[in-house]
């Protein structure tokens, strides 16, 4: 079986973010950057069909140059290979256009399962795993909370508002999984130090046979025009209980003058 | 002139309120471009819906009443709405940017070519053309965003960023799709479904007011009082990721940037810090209550209420204060 995860570098979330003022985007390189923490969901998720399957797992990111220590990151947790796709080509694409690209990566690529994050933690849209699979006519089952290969046979959870849909298909699919799967492992000093001699692709759109047609800042189908700071709050009514709950009546008190009760 | 669709989601036969929330934007925006609105009803029950969709804006309501459109994952409603997209020829959606939501729209956008923008909080009209506001990189920046000019433009509505009202419309003339799907769209099948009920509390995405418990309730315990704070106010219930972590409370009540985005008219947090990726999921809520015993959490800079003091002394006082002055 043959096992791809799709990873992303996003700015620490906690990292303070500056715009870039020419481009309108955010400038990736003066923040601190990170393996999107959902993808180690994905990645665990793919190392449990390693051990237990004997799955050969693949990361595959689009990204600059400068993003190749996450592919490494990725492959330190103990994934077998790295594709990088790099191109100045692709810079400022949407999530239609990431979709694009990865596709046209996977065309090149034999697989049984794709498995995603279910979104990345800076752009949160969720739409680049629903579009590959489309891209290549796959089934899209995402927002797993719990994933079996059994045979040719993928069975997943997709969680909801209600609880979650059992679903199935056959193989190849695309699937995306979300935070409540699993509890990632931390990678190993070995997996560390193994990770820096593993195979790693680094490929242009040229290599995948593809051009820039789709993807890329001109051909971004949304665009992000205007950035803000977020307005600063102005600061409330913040009063001390005297450990008897009694502050709890001023509380009360507001939120009967805010019509709440 | 042409059409702006809204996706109706919907549950047991009514329209969620994030549904009507859509119609009345939409029906705002119509005003402006001179467009009509239209609603899409996916799956059985739109007729005994419709007097409500078409008194919330839509002057026509296209419905496919197959089971299928639930019985198979994402494709069989990508594909009717793809029916509809021929047959109106419209330039417009507008669909709950919740989870398997977002999957139609994705899908759809690589068939039609449309450009999607997810999570939208405000719309505007801009030289003729819909301007969204969304918040990015945990909420810290907020943004306007655009289609490109030529597209299609799909819109991810978020919850309660818009209030439902009723435009004065009568019954919306109804057309019945015939969608006859392809074969990829029953590649994927739905076997079973496990809803897991809270009772009679709102869901966290629509309620009007949320209560969240963080790892202060210091153990699962604590997700009782907060179900008698929320029962006594009528909210629903909600946890930071410490909380579902722990195994407290369940993942998709979770509240934040790997969880639900919520914004509704009240949020009452208890023994949350106010970490920043659980903020970006709660931050643009109208009004905040914090209750915290650390006068340094950085909830408290958000707070429009803040009660610096035990959860376990001020809560309980909370819940019989509200049940004395509501009855
Ligand atoms: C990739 C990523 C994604 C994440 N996504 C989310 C997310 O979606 N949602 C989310 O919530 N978090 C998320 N987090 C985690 C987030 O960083 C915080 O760790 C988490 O929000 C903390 O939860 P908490 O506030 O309940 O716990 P803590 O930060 O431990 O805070 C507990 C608070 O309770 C107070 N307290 C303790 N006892 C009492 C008492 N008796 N009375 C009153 N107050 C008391 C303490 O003073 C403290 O402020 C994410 C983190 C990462 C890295
Ligand atoms: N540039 C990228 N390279 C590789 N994978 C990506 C990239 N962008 C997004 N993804 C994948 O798509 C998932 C969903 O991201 P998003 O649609 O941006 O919310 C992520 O968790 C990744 O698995």
């Amino acid at each position: 079986m043959k096992v791809i995860v799709p990873v992303k570098r996003v700015p620490d979330t906690a990292g303070e973010k500056k715009i870039d003022a020419d481009t309108k985007t955010v400038d990736r390189e003066s923040v601190e950057s990170v393996l999107c923490p959902v993808n180690e969901f994905a990645i665990e998720e793919a190392m449990r069909l390693k051990e237990n399957q004997g799955a050969e797992v693949t990361a595959l990111l689009m990204g600059p140059e400068s993003a190749q220590p996450i592919v490494r990151k990725a492959l330190s947790y103990g994934l077998d290979a790295g594709i990088q796709i790099t191109d100045d080509a692709i810079a400022g694409s949407d999530a239609l256009g990431t979709a694009k690209v990865i596709a046209k990566a996977l065309e090149n690529e034999e697989f049984d399962l794709v498995i995603f994050g279910n979104q990345s933690t800076d752009a949160r849209t969720c739409m680049v795993p629903a579009a590959v699979a489309e891209l290549l006519g796959l089934p899209s089952l995402t927002y797993a909370r719990y994933l079996e290969v059994e045979g040719e046979k993928v069975v997943a959870h997709r969680e909801h508002e209600e609880g979650w849909d059992v679903v199935e298909s056959s193989l190849p699919a695309i699937v995306s999984v979300v935070e409540a799967i699993n509890e990632p492992r931390y990678p190993s000093f070995k997996g560390i130090m193994a990770a820096k001699s593993k195979p790693l692709d680094v490929k242009s759109l040229a290599d995948l046979g593809g051009d820039a047609g789709d993807a890329g800042r001109d051909a971004a189908a949304a665009t992000m025009y205007e950035f803000e700071p977020r307005p600063p709050k102005e600061a409330g009514t913040i009063v001390e209980d005297e450990g008897d709950g009694s502050a709890a009546s001023q509380l009360a008190d507001w939120l009967v003058e805010k019509k709440f009760v | 002139m042409s059409e702006l669709l809204v996706l109706i989601d919907h549950s047991e036969g009514e329209p969620r309120k994030l549904s009507l929330q859509m119609l009345t934007a939409a029906t705002e925006i119509a005003g402006e471009t001179g467009d009509t609105v239209a609603a899409v009803w996916l799956g059985p029950g739109a007729s005994g819906a419709a007097d409500t969709l078409g008194a919330h804006g839509a002057a026509k309501l296209y419905h496919w009443d197959s089971e299928d459109a639930q019985g198979y994952v994402t494709l069989p409603q990508v594909e009717a709405l793809e029916q509809v997209f021929e047959q109106s020829g419209a330039s417009t959606l507008f669909f709950a940017s919740g989870n398997h939501i977002k999957d139609v729209a994705a899908r759809l956008a690589i068939r039609i070519d449309a450009g999607v923008i997810t999570d939208c909080t405000g719309l505007e009209v801009v030289d003729g053309a819909i301007s969204a506001t969304k918040e990015v990189f945990g909420g810290d920046l907020v943004t306007k965003a655009r289609v490109a000019e030529g597209k299609k433009g799909f819109f991810g509505i978020s919850p309660n960023a818009f209030a439902a009202e009723e435009s004065g419309g009568g019954a919306p003339e109804t057309v019945a799709l015939d969608v006859s799907l392809s074969e990829s769209a029953t590649a994927a099948k739905v076997t079973d479904v496990e809803i897991q009920t809270s009772g009679d509390r709102p869901d966290i995405g629509e309620a009007a007011i949320v209560v969240a418990g963080g790892r202060g309730l210091g153990d699962e315990k604590g997700f009782e009082l907060m179900e008698q704070l929320a029962d006594a106010i009528g909210a629903g219930v909600g946890a930071s990721r410490a909380a579902t972590d722990a195994g407290w409370y369940p993942h998709r009540f979770q509240i934040g940037q790997t969880g639900r985005t919520i914004a509704p008219m009240l949020y009452i947090g208890s023994g949350i810090s106010g970490a920043i990726q659980h903020r970006a999921g709660m931050q643009t809520s109208q009004n905040i209550v914090a209750i915290n015993k650390d006068p340094e959490a950085p909830i408290f800079q958000i707070a429009d209420f803040g009660i610096v003091g035990d959860l376990y002394n001020v809560v309980p006082k909370l819940v019989e204060e509200l049940q004395s002055r509501a009855g």
